[in-house]
């Protein structure tokens, strides 16, 4: 029964003597193949180069550091209720006398933990971030050999007073 | 120096010349492959990844050796030696250049100038296919058993072909079966009678159609795509050495290399001059005699490593045959062609004359 009127009869039509020889057709397969032969290869070197991250780049977090080596981090708790994969667990602690080096505000995150296998990687904790605190990077999270080792604490993610992170080209420059 | 002396001195050389050349034609064959796919290849074993063949010599001598417990014990082991000893007695009949000539004394560089010279290469060639047949028999396996008999199908399907397009050469040489004569023909004369170039009076001016035959029919000698239906490790996951582990899988895979190699040195010989090159007669005015026997080794090696080249190069352009494809190519199209090759030039040479 026909449907529609757009099917088609196929044939095959018979091939020409030219075509039967298939010298033709090899010769010109060769012409294809030898044209890559010069063609810039598509490999990086992978140890010596790194390929370059798009600036959107989401990869691992990092939990940055005031310009006096102040960690921004509050404990408010936004970026563990924005995180759509509840990836991030945090305690907060009261800020003790003589910790002013240490922490920007009266209150402080004493333990806080992002399970890397659960993040998703959307950003939207530092969406939430009231604080310039928590920022995506372009850094690959390392691999491990065991599940319990991918939930990463403080040690980790805060950033190191001598070795700061640039977030310069994830920093938003809009203000709502 | 003795002829015995030198004669023994060039077995060697060419035997590690061949294992050379098989080795670094695994690397070249990487190379190349990652080339034509826009990759780069191997280049991490020394500059350039050189050294990668000796890192899977290692590697293929450190393997584990496994006998399968089913198989034929000594027949297992004697596939893969058979299949290398015959691959690298093809060499011993192929003129390598000019003669070297040392206090008057000349030294030939060619093993044994034997007078059936190219009939001995088919015959050893053809014992070959038992290298492979053996190893599949023996490992008693559905699969190497397939590749074995396509192996073997193939070969014997292909051989007639080949000798058929070979015997139009032969009779443009007088019916000599000598490897040393055909290439010293290619070396006189003028082109097509009236081009006058020294050294280019080559066999694939005047044959063509045996040349493309040949070349066809060497590609499936030498079981290398699109003619690999033996070993076609999508579909029989090796073929003929699928059991086959550690050093007598690499016998196997070094003996297709020197096939390779061998065949391409074959093709050169007859087709394309040998070592013949334009310009050879001038430059035997003007240089030293051995110097140019070494120019014309190393013209004859230039041939060689095209063909190799081309014989990877057509690897990565052409599929696979299907094998009712590859029987109907042989028989019906190559073995027809190449006697009315052979009924053509016969009839031009008894009319016309040379």
């Amino acid at each position: 029964m026909q449907l529609t009127n757009r099917s088609k009869v196929v044939t095959k039509p018979e091939m020409t003597f030219v075509e039967k020889l298939y010298l033709p057709a090899i010769f010109s397969g060769l012409g294809i193949t030898i044209k890559h032969l010069f063609k810039k290869k598509a490999t990086l070197k992978y140890p010596e180069q790194t390929r370059q991250f798009a600036p959107v780049y989401r990869g691992m977090h990092v939990l940055k550091r005031d310009e006096q080596g102040r960690e921004n981090c509050t404990a408010c708790g936004l970026c563990a209720v924005s995180c759509p994969a509840e990836a991030i667990t945090m305690d907060a602690a009261e800020r003790k006398k003589g910790e002013e080096g240490l922490y920007r505000e009266e209150k402080y995150a004493a333990r806080y933990e992002i399970n890397m296998l659960r993040c998703i990687y959307c950003g939207l904790c530092e969406e939430a971030c009231p604080k310039d605190a928590i920022y995506l990077t372009d850094r690959i999270v390392p691999s491990e050999y065991s599940r319990g080792e991918f939930v990463f604490g403080k040690d980790v993610l805060v950033e190191k007073v001598d070795q700061r992170i640039d977030v310069s080209k994830r920093k938003k420059t809009y203000t709502i | 120096m003795s002829i015995v002396l030198f004669k023994a001195i060039l077995v060697v050389l060419i035997f590690l010349i061949s294992l050379g050349i098989a080795a670094y034609s695994t690397y070249g064959e990487r190379k190349i492959a990652a080339f034509l796919q826009d990759r780069i290849g191997p280049d991490r074993a020394g500059p350039f990844g050189l050294l990668q063949p000796i890192a899977d010599g290692v590697k293929m001598f450190l393997k584990e050796e496994i006998i399968p417990t089913v198989s034929d014990k000594l027949l297992f082991i004697a596939g893969p030696s058979m299949f290398m000893l015959t691959a690298l007695m093809t060499s011993a009949v192929i003129p390598w250049g000019l003669p070297l000539e040392f206090g008057g004394t000349v030294y030939a560089l060619q093993v044994a100038d034997i007078n059936i010279g190219i009939l001995y290469i088919m015959g050893v060639v053809s014992l070959g296919v038992y290298g492979i047949m053996i190893g599949g028999w023996a490992s008693n396996n559905k699969f190497a058993l397939l590749g074995a008999i396509r192996a073997s199908s193939q070969m014997i399907s292909y051989e007639l072909a080949m000798g058929m397009s070979v015997i139009a050469v032969l009779l443009m040489t007088n019916g000599s079966l000598s490897l040393n004569n055909i290439v010293q023909s290619q070396g006189e004369g003028k082109l097509y009678g009236f081009i006058n170039i020294s050294g280019m009076n080559w066999n694939i001016f005047y044959q063509p159609v045996a040349f493309i035959i040949f070349l066809v029919c060497s590609f499936a000698e030498t079981n290398r795509t699109p003619f690999d239906l033996p070993e076609s490790e999508s579909e029989l996951i090796g073929g003929f050495h699928t059991e086959y582990s550690s050093m007598k899988l690499g016998l196997y895979l070094f003996g297709e290399y020197i096939n390779m190699f061998i065949s391409s040195a074959v093709i050169s010989c007859l087709f394309l001059g040998g070592y013949n090159f334009p310009g050879i007669e001038y430059l035997g005015t003007v240089l030293p005699h051995n110097i140019v026997s070494l120019i014309s080794v190393a013209a004859l090696f230039g041939k060689i490593f095209f063909f190799i080249f081309f014989f990877m190069w057509v690897r990565w352009t052409i599929p696979r045959f299907r094998y009712d494809q590859l029987m109907r190519l042989g028989w019906q199209i190559l073995m027809p062609l190449a006697i009315i090759n052979v009924l053509i030039t016969g009839g031009i040479l008894t009319f016309f004359g040379n």
